[in-house]
């Protein structure tokens, strides 16, 4: 596809379109989480954001990643989220700027390592892609079976650390 | 097929307004929700990666860190959110710089 100024363009697959409108979606949602003004809009653009990612899992094939990304992400740590900000109502509206004193130059860094985060991502020779992946309950298993197997331990880990946090979250936010 | 670096970028740029959000905000709760951005934006990474390396029916690594970080973030927001509580409960404030008990 040529464009007026000359700049050759490659026409996008339909996969790679409908990836581009999911990035959009996701990409513009996580902006908008950072510079809402209003914190509730930031939780339900973060809700977004999540959606998209997990639409994203889908993309790589990776469907289990994708349902636990809405369960948990969706299901549990945005309504947290929720649930915290209406606990916490009285200071969000509007009173003062959102922003700390240091927002200058926090933009100027995190735009910085965009930009170079950037220029590594397309600079770098990576392989085109991976061999076909058979999307089937085969994987599911397969992933089911590596965490009794060789990542035991890191999960057993993950189990008591959830369980310890959890304890401890209701403890501190226990009124006493 | 969606080339790497597609992916790669998506992460990135998810990343540096986690990055900004975390930074910038002053709200406690935003900056958790910056933090929520990057360890998406390294999820994205880890499985990108998974799906474009050697063998990914064979090798789940990639998928198995992926996992283990949503538990990370779930304990992570659960005891983050009950410390704001606790803390707004006890001064009245979440703005992080009036929270500067520690500040030498």
């Amino acid at each position: 596809m040529q464009l007026p100024l000359g700049i050759e363009v490659p026409i996008p697959t339909f996969e790679q379109f409908v990836f581009i409108q999911v990035a959009l979606l996701t990409a513009v949602a996580g902006l908008a989480v950072v510079i809402s003004r209003n914190l509730f809009h930031s939780a339900l653009a973060l809700t977004l954001t999540f959606f998209g990612v997990a639409g994203v899992y889908v993309f790589l094939e990776a469907e289990f990643l994708a349902v636990s990304q809405v369960l948990v992400y969706v299901g549990a740590i945005a309504m947290l989220i929720a649930f915290a900000i209406m606990l916490t109502r009285s200071m969000m509206y509007g009173r003062t700027s959102p922003l700390n004193n240091q927002w200058g130059k926090s933009s100027l860094f995190a735009f910085l390592f965009f930009v170079a985060l950037l220029a590594f991502a397309r600079a770098t020779p990576w392989p085109a892609a991976g061999e076909e992946v058979v999307a089937d309950e085969a994987l599911i298993g397969a992933l089911g079976r590596e965490f009794v197997t060789n990542y035991v331990i890191a999960f057993e880990v993950l189990g008591l650390l959830l369980l310890v946090a959890l304890v401890g979250a209701v403890l501190l936010a226990r009124d006493r | 097929m969606v080339p790497l670096s597609w992916y790669l970028m998506l992460a990135a740029f998810l990343f540096s307004c986690g990055l900004y959000g975390a930074l910038a905000r002053r709200n406690a709760i935003a900056m958790l929700m910056g933090i929520e951005l990057m360890l998406n934006a390294a999820n994205i990474n880890l499985v990108a990666f998974w799906r474009h390396g050697v063998g990914p029916m064979e090798d789940l690594t990639g998928q198995v860190f992926a996992v283990l970080i949503i538990g990370l973030a779930a304990a992570e927001a659960a005891v983050g959110l009950a410390l704001i509580i606790a803390v707004y409960r006890e001064r009245r404030t979440i703005d992080v710089d009036e929270l500067d008990l520690l500040a030498g």
